[in-house]
């Protein structure tokens, strides 16, 4: 090992270097929060030394994240878990009786009547009782047992354990998992750190980014010579592409599904943001159920929900759950094995869960404003999923696809031959070149496409539709007018 | 094949065609003993007669669940966090709200349900530097070094992540202490690293012997790629707490053998022998000059779970890095990034535990009454469990210097060992098992940690109320000797 001397103290080689460390992690790429956003942070602090820039301050477009762009809390949620977190409040009469009521439950669940206690690794049993009746509310009376369901630390820490389960094998028998192209990065990069085969289907951009289940049958048709497919993931509403899949789409992935002996894994967390006329969340569950028991008994199946969407936005509790359908009782108990490792997870965001799968109802005395505060969320959103699509589609050389649901808009953008060419020699990827540069001239920061996948020779953004409708109205016009500089520039 | 009329086929995951890595994968704290804990439990709410009223769970070190109280001042703030409508309310101290609003000035949106940066709150881990920088007498600490996790449990598991590597005979070993807490042995499993066991000396308190690590390390050379030595500090399940030559001792061994040092410190308040001090592995290394400050590469654990908050439900933590290589930094950096954050609500919680009130704030003698009186609580549960376990013919109780559990040694009779061993069972399952059966009471057998071949413990904490833990401790003697009779 070489020896160099650092002011006269000897030195080797690192221990830990990129050579020798884990070449899975070296694969991971999480492009939601990766080169672009690194920069956005540099050019606000750049900003706040004072440095001048064109723009005042960076909006971060990039994350799903409501409240940091000024979604509001739900009250009753937070009163709730203040309740929680200092029982002594419980005495304050400025308290609704519901909230008490709730946060009376949820600490009777917990050890010693504190949320600081570990729960059940498989989430506190009251709750997870809650979400059973909640989806079986959904579900238009499907029956979920709660044993079924177990609490995760937002949807991510479920998928996760989900394909670490399903992921083995070498070589040729290697585990296969089915993706969309567009897809949201964890499912990459959670499959490159499983050293697992990604099989991409292609969502069809024509088709308002429709499935197709003769790309899922090619797709996987191509991917049986190098591995083994055990895996269909779908994520509906979609991410980054927004779009709400139709009854009939649904079924037939079911059907293919059982086809091609796939396990399911439904990513739901956008199910109540839905805005386009027309269309409508249809669990998985449900339709599973719906096609009688040749299929909901032998279909293998996870769907995944979460706190930090929909009308709540409360990413950081880390609050997720997901249900398991028809899994192998002994590969069910390795389940409950392998998440009692990490004790629990945390417990103001399965708090929160309760909450959200068991909310405010119309005789309690927090409902009106309950209600009043979610629809103001979901009309908010709808209408700036509208507003987005249209300005957009007023661009030459963008075309954005309705924002049927989800939070984001992932636009295609016809980048000049000449941008293109300029984007290699820097060694850019053409959309991460035309993002950078939109960063460094307006200060919005959005993912270019190429972190979530897209057709080959095509390039997109996604951007989220969460900014305030005037300050979104903003970045829509200057993203339009740097659109149309940026092609006369390289034309 | 046929079920009711409709045709079935094998299942597209079974326990023949899942992760074999996940199969491999134990952890006793919440294993089997504790599922047999729970249906007695849920026997017992519904009337079944048992020759106990409760079941009492002294196999996790959960403290809020026996009893022990939340800290005032840290619930205050929490709750001023999560509905800031409170910062008007007049029954909430300033000093309370003068962190809630720092913590919430740091947040997207005002709002804990922001997302945060990856790597944590740079204002929290700002503070986290300082309470470093403090605790280690100065030794600066850099907050970009500082990455807040989902407990200590997440950290320990991401940096191993990155560490192992490897196939056949080049794959990573990792060194750990038998006993040892088995999220240790579980990670292990889980990414087929080797582990590879170094034995602390039951003789003499559970210390550890750099001639013990040489002899693990030379052995296992011959099978893997020895690349990190991994230690608990004060000690779980022992509570040993590690002398300042030992901690020194230990890094300079793994300055000599090349290894990664992960040293998880999260019982650094749980120290209760007046001969025992906690040292930060990070400050020995300083004290220990540059040649070893500037070149160690040492990652160390700490959480909320422990110590005088017992906070584990929110799941706060962090580790500090020392001596990272840069680009394997970013590369940590990158792979925080794909899980978005750790909760909020731990992250503000670690923010008030390294940021306590102070001296003249108006929570100050609130905070350092309740602080006081949880640890010396523990001290005297502490010396009482060594005590009366010391009292039983058959059981030998090393003293609990720190951490909050005792692991003492039980002479398991000859007869007992052949009923449990024909019976599929570890000898001390058996014991435990029995125990459980008979007196409500949980422990976690020995093997579920590790033991020298031939010897059996069980693990118990020092948690419950002093009168229920005197309680306790009386019906586990009492159950030994009967035990030992019984199989005599």
């Amino acid at each position: 090992m070489s020896q160099q001397a650092v002011n006269g103290v000897p030195c080797r080689g690192k221990v830990l270097t990129l050579d020798n460390m884990n070449p899975n992690v070296r694969r991971v790429e999480y492009a939601v929060r990766g080169v672009i956003v690194q920069r956005a942070l540099q050019i606000e602090k750049e900003l706040k030394e004072g440095v001048k820039k064109p723009f005042t301050e960076v909006i971060k477009a990039n994350i799903g994240d409501a409240h940091a762009m000024g979604q509001k809390p739900i009250t009753f949620l937070r009163q709730v878990l203040a309740l929680c977190s200092y029982p002594d409040l419980l005495e304050d009469n400025k308290f609704p009786e519901d909230a008490k009521q709730r946060a009376r439950r949820i600490l009777q669940a917990c050890g010693g009547h504190s949320i600081g206690a570990y729960s059940a690794s498989q989430g506190i049993e009251c709750i997870r009782q809650d979400v059973a009746r909640y989806i079986e509310k959904r579900d238009g009376g499907i029956s979920s047992n709660p044993d079924n369901i177990y609490l995760s630390t937002g949807a991510s820490d479920a998928i996760v354990t989900m394909l670490k389960l399903l992921v083995c094998g070498e070589g040729r028998d290697r585990t296969g998992v089915m993706i969309s192209i567009p897809q949201y990065p964890l499912y990459s990069a959670a499959l490159a750190d499983l050293a697992a085969v990604q099989i991409s289907y292609y969502l069809d951009e024509d088709k308002c980014w429709s499935l197709d289940v003769a790309e899922l049958k090619r797709a996987i048709n191509a991917a049986r010579q190098h591995c083994n497919p055990r895996v269909l993931c779908i994520i509906n509403p979609g991410n980054p592409t927004g779009q709400v899949q139709s009854r009939q789409c649904i079924e037939d992935v079911i059907r293919f599904a059982k086809e091609e002996h796939l396990f399911l894994m439904a990513d739901e967390v956008y199910q109540d943001n839905v805005y386009a006329e027309g269309c409508k969340f249809h669990s998985f569950k449900k339709v599973l159920f719906e096609m009688g028991a040749e299929y909901s008994s032998t279909v293998e199946m996870a769907s995944f929900h979460s706190t930090s969407k929909c009308y709540m936005g409360e990413c950081g509790f880390r609050g997720g759950y997901m249900e398991v359908i028809n899994m192998d009782p002994e590969v069910k108990a390795q389940l409950t094995k392998l998440v009692s490792v990490r004790l629990c997870p945390p417990v103001p965001g399965q708090a929160l869960l309760d909450l959200v799968v068991n909310p405010p109802q119309p005789d309690e005395p927090s409902y009106n404003t309950f209600m009043k505060e979610r629809t103001a969320v979901l009309a908010a959103l709808s209408e700036k999923a509208g507003l987005t699509e249209k300005i957009f589609n007023t661009v030459p050389g963008i075309i954005c696809n309705p924002v049927q649901g989800a939070m984001y808009t992932f636009p295609r953008i016809t980048l000049p031959q000449k941008a293109i060419d300029k984007a290699k020699e820097e060694g850019l990827v053409p959309d991460m070149f035309y993002c950078m540069r939109l960063l460094e001239e307006e200060g919005i920061c959005l993912v270019p496409g190429s972190g979530f996948g897209q057709r080959e020779g095509t390039f997109h953004f996604r951007m989220t539709i969460l900014p305030p409708t005037e300050k979104l109205k903003i970045v829509l016009q200057k993203i339009r007018d740097y659109h149309m500089r940026f092609t006369q520039e390289f034309s | 094949m046929s079920e009711n009329g409709v045709s079935s086929r094998a299942k597209v995951l079974t326990i023949d065609t899942m992760n074999p890595t996940v199969k491999k994968v134990e952890y006793a704290v919440r294993g089997p003993i504790v599922q047999r804990a729970l249906e007695l439990e849920r026997e017992l709410s519904q009337g079944m007669k048992k020759p106990f009223v409760e079941v009492i769970k002294a196999n996790i070190g959960d403290a809020h669940a026996m009893g022990q109280q939340p800290i005032t001042f840290f619930r205050q703030v929490l709750a001023l966090c999560s509905y800031p409508e409170l910062l008007n309310d007049t029954t909430f101290p300033e000093d309370a709200k003068s962190r809630a609003r720092r913590i919430l000035q740091s947040c997207g949106g005002y709002s804990m349900g922001s997302y945060s940066a990856s790597q944590g709150i740079e204002s929290v881990r700002q503070d986290v530097a300082r309470y470093i920088e403090r605790r280690d007498d100065g030794v600066p600490c850099d907050p970009d070094d500082i990455y807040l996790t989902t407990g200590a449990s997440d950290g320990i598991v991401t940096v191993l992540k990155l560490l192992v590597c490897g196939e056949g005979a080049a794959r990573t070993g990792v060194m750990i202490s038998i006993p040892q807490y088995p999220l240790y042995s579980a990670a292990l499993a889980e990414l087929s690293a080797v582990q590879i066991n170094y034995y602390l000396n039951e003789e003499t308190c559970w210390s550890m012997d750099i001639s013990e690590l040489q002899r693990a390390l030379d052995e296992a050379r011959r099978h893997c790629n020895p690349r990190a030595l991994c230690i608990i500090n004060p000690g779980n399940p022992t509570g040993q707490v590690q002398s300042r030559q030992c901690i020194e001792d230990v890094i300079r061994f793994a300055a000599k053998e090349r290894l990664f040092l992960m040293a998880d410190e999260v019982y650094q308040d749980n120290v209760y022998a007046d001969s025992c001090k906690f040292h930060s592995f990070k400050k020995v290394l300083f004290d220990m000059g540059p040649e070893y400050s500037n070149t160690v590469e040492l990652v160390s654990f700490h959480s909320t779970s422990k110590c005088y908050m017992g906070e584990c439900g929110f799941r706060g933590g962090y580790m500090e890095i020392i001596n990272m290589d840069d680009e394997v930094k970013a590369q940590l950096t990158k792979l925080v990034s794909v899980r978005l954050c750790p909760p909020v609500p731990g992250q503000a919680l670690m923010d008030l535990v390294v940021n306590p009130p102070q001296t003249g704030e108006p929570s100050y003698d609130k905070f350092i009454k309740e602080r006081t009186a949880t640890l010396s609580a523990l001290a005297e549960k502490a010396t009482l469990t060594e005590q009366v376990l010391n009292t039983v013919q058959g059981i030998s109780c090393n003293p609990v210097q720190g951490a909050m559990y005792s692991f003492p040694r039980i002479t398991i009779p000859e007869k007992a060992i052949k009923e449990a061993t024909d019976n599929g069972q570890q000898p001390d399952m058996f014991y435990c098992m029995k125990l459980l059966e008979e007196t409500g009471i949980c422990l976690v057998p020995g093997s579920g940690f590790g033991q020298k071949d031939g010897t059996y413990h069980f693990r118990m904490t020092i948690l419950p109320p002093k009168d229920k833990l005197t309680i306790l401790l009386n019906k586990v003697k009492e159950f030994h000797q009967k035990f030992t009779q019984q199989y005599s």
